[in-house]
């Protein structure tokens, strides 16, 4: 049992910092075409960004498992081609968290870079400096403060999520099983120790990601950062 | 020589406008850009860093085509070896002085960052970030930056705006030492009058978009068809009505308030806010025979 507790702890953890660095990688570039672009269409890609605020974990889970279906095209290329099988494995559910996560990743970031002035962006190209070395040496590291906060988000939020993961991956021990979904688990067999073991440790986490959060924000409004 | 010849029309607050610019600067010139705030001043300085791109027209620096709408050539700002000071002088603040110095040197070259810090006398806060900086020294710092990658055109935004009256002089003379040592062509937008006539050797007027008038500062700002021993320009800054007088003050530079008598034929055409000529004929030369 206490083998479990920590296998589950452990695929908890897993899912968290693997979603968190892919988004990190994903998401500077996604914020910067955001902060920057001109592009016509970009409401619509800024809406299909924020969807997994406002929608249900459910839906998106139900469309996941639509999409990872062999019945349909893309499950049946993926299996047939690929050999690949995503429903109810790490990897989809890993592939969901991260277009889930997106939002709290990506809203921080884009709205850090749009607290920097312009000038700096323009200094730096009047200096002969291209975009990379602008956007690494200039922009980053003065939205310092974005970053930390856009990271302890997706990883704060990520350890809590439920409703996508079992949509997406069931509730498999040792491969999908995370503690929010044990906490429900061990509720209904009327383990309450348990549960409660796991729901302090959530509990802990969260409290420790936001207080970061809070104190690397000290000068700003935190939740206009979000 | 720089040829430019531009178009671009721009929304602005007072709804359209449109820059329509020709004109040609000399190597090595310090060219001031002169007009009230909305004339278009700062968008040609951007249009020539490479900043904004206009709607037609041709940039020549030497024999380098900068822009050319005919051509399809625009290039880009880091190809145009320019040093740039914004108004707010965007300095990089997780930089200290000396690095943001150093990331503007093309080569990281230590002595020559070295020298540049100790021309405009910043090494003793070389190592302070610029939040730590006052506006003079933020300027000063922004002023060596821009120096750093040795530009063959300096762009000034209102280098001094922002400063108090002591300061600006100080800062007027770190921009005039700047532009004799290093010899770049340099235009700098201002719009005040001492500023142009401390630093400029021409002044292009621009009003509406438009070059309405261009010279040295003398030409521009004085009526030569009158033959005053004195004169001053200056902007008038109240009209009082005192009996059968009116009292015009007129502050000319940032120090200096005059106060002219007039009559009320003479205030007819005068109102408040307008550039003025001063001049008295006072001092006329008198002959008189010594020997015979």
């Amino acid at each position: 049992m206490n083998s479990e507790f920590l296998e589950t702890l452990w695929v908890t953890l897993k899912l968290a910092i693997s979603t968190t660095a892919i988004l990190v990688i994903i998401g500077l570039p996604f914020a910067y075409f955001l902060a920057y672009s001109k592009f016509k269409l970009k409401p619509l890609i800024e809406a299909l960004v924020s969807m997994p605020l406002v929608l249900p974990p459910t839906v998106i889970g139900y469309y996941f498992l639509v999409a990872y279906s062999p019945k349909y095209w893309f499950g049946h290329w993926l299996g047939e081609t690929l050999g690949i099988k995503l429903a109810f494995s790490f990897t989809g559910v890993l592939i969901a968290s991260v277009l889930f996560g997106l939002p709290f990743m990506v809203q921080p970031l884009q709205n850090g870079l749009l607290g920097l002035s312009d000038s700096l962006r323009e200094a730096a190209y009047t200096l002969g400096k291209s975009k990379s070395v602008t956007f690494f040496r200039i922009l980053l590291p003065n939205i310092k403060s974005s970053v930390i906060t856009a990271v302890a988000l997706t990883f704060a939020h990520c350890i809590g999520e439920f409703g996508i993961v079992i949509m997406v991956g069931g509730s498999i021990p040792g491969k999908t099983k995370v503690a929010s979904i044990a906490i429900f688990d061990e509720v209904q067999s009327m383990n309450l120790d348990i549960a409660n073991r796991y729901a302090f440790v959530l509990f802990a986490i969260s409290f420790v990601m936001l207080t970061i959060i809070y104190s690397v924000n000290k000068k700003h409004e935190t939740w206009k950062m979000i | 020589m720089i040829q430019i010849d531009i178009e671009k029309t721009m929304i602005s607050s007072q709804g359209r406008m449109v820059l329509e610019v020709g004109m040609q600067i000399t190597s090595r010139e310090l060219v001031a850009l002169f007009g009230p705030s909305g004339a278009g001043k700062t968008t040609l300085l951007r249009i020539l860093a490479g900043l904004i791109k206009p709607d037609k027209g041709r940039i020549t620096v030497g024999s380098t085509v900068w822009f050319d709408s005919s051509g399809n050539i625009d290039l880009l700002p880091q190809k145009r070896n320019i040093g740039y000071m914004f108004q707010d002088y965007a300095l990089f603040p997780n930089m200290t002085v000396e690095e943001n110095i150093r990331f503007a040197h093309p080569s990281n070259n230590r002595k020559e960052v070295r020298d540049l810090i100790e021309t405009f006398g910043l090494a003793e806060f070389a190592k302070r970030k610029p939040s730590g900086l006052s506006g003079g020294q933020k300027q000063r710092v922004a002023l060596a930056r821009a120096l750093a990658r040795k530009p063959s055109l300096m762009l000034l935004d209102e280098p001094l705006s922002a400063l108090d009256a002591g300061m600006r002089i100080s800062l007027q003379n770190e921009i005039s030492k700047a532009h004799h040592l290093f010899g770049a062509t340099t235009i700098l937008v201002s719009h005040d009058m001492s500023e142009v006539f401390r630093l400029a050797g021409k002044v292009i007027c621009l009003e509406n978009g438009k070059i309405t008038s261009t010279g040295s500062p003398e030409k521009v700002f004085s009526d030569t068809s009158i033959s005053g021993k004195f004169q001053i320009n200056g902007q008038i800054a109240r009209i009082e009505k005192q009996d059968i007088i009116n009292i015009v003050t007129v502050v000319t530079g940032h120090h200096i308030v005059v106060k002219v008598i007039a009559l009320d034929a003479d205030i007819e055409n005068l109102h408040e806010g307008d550039h003025v000529l001063v001049f008295t004929k006072a001092f006329n030369p008198m002959i008189k025979v010594l020997h015979r």
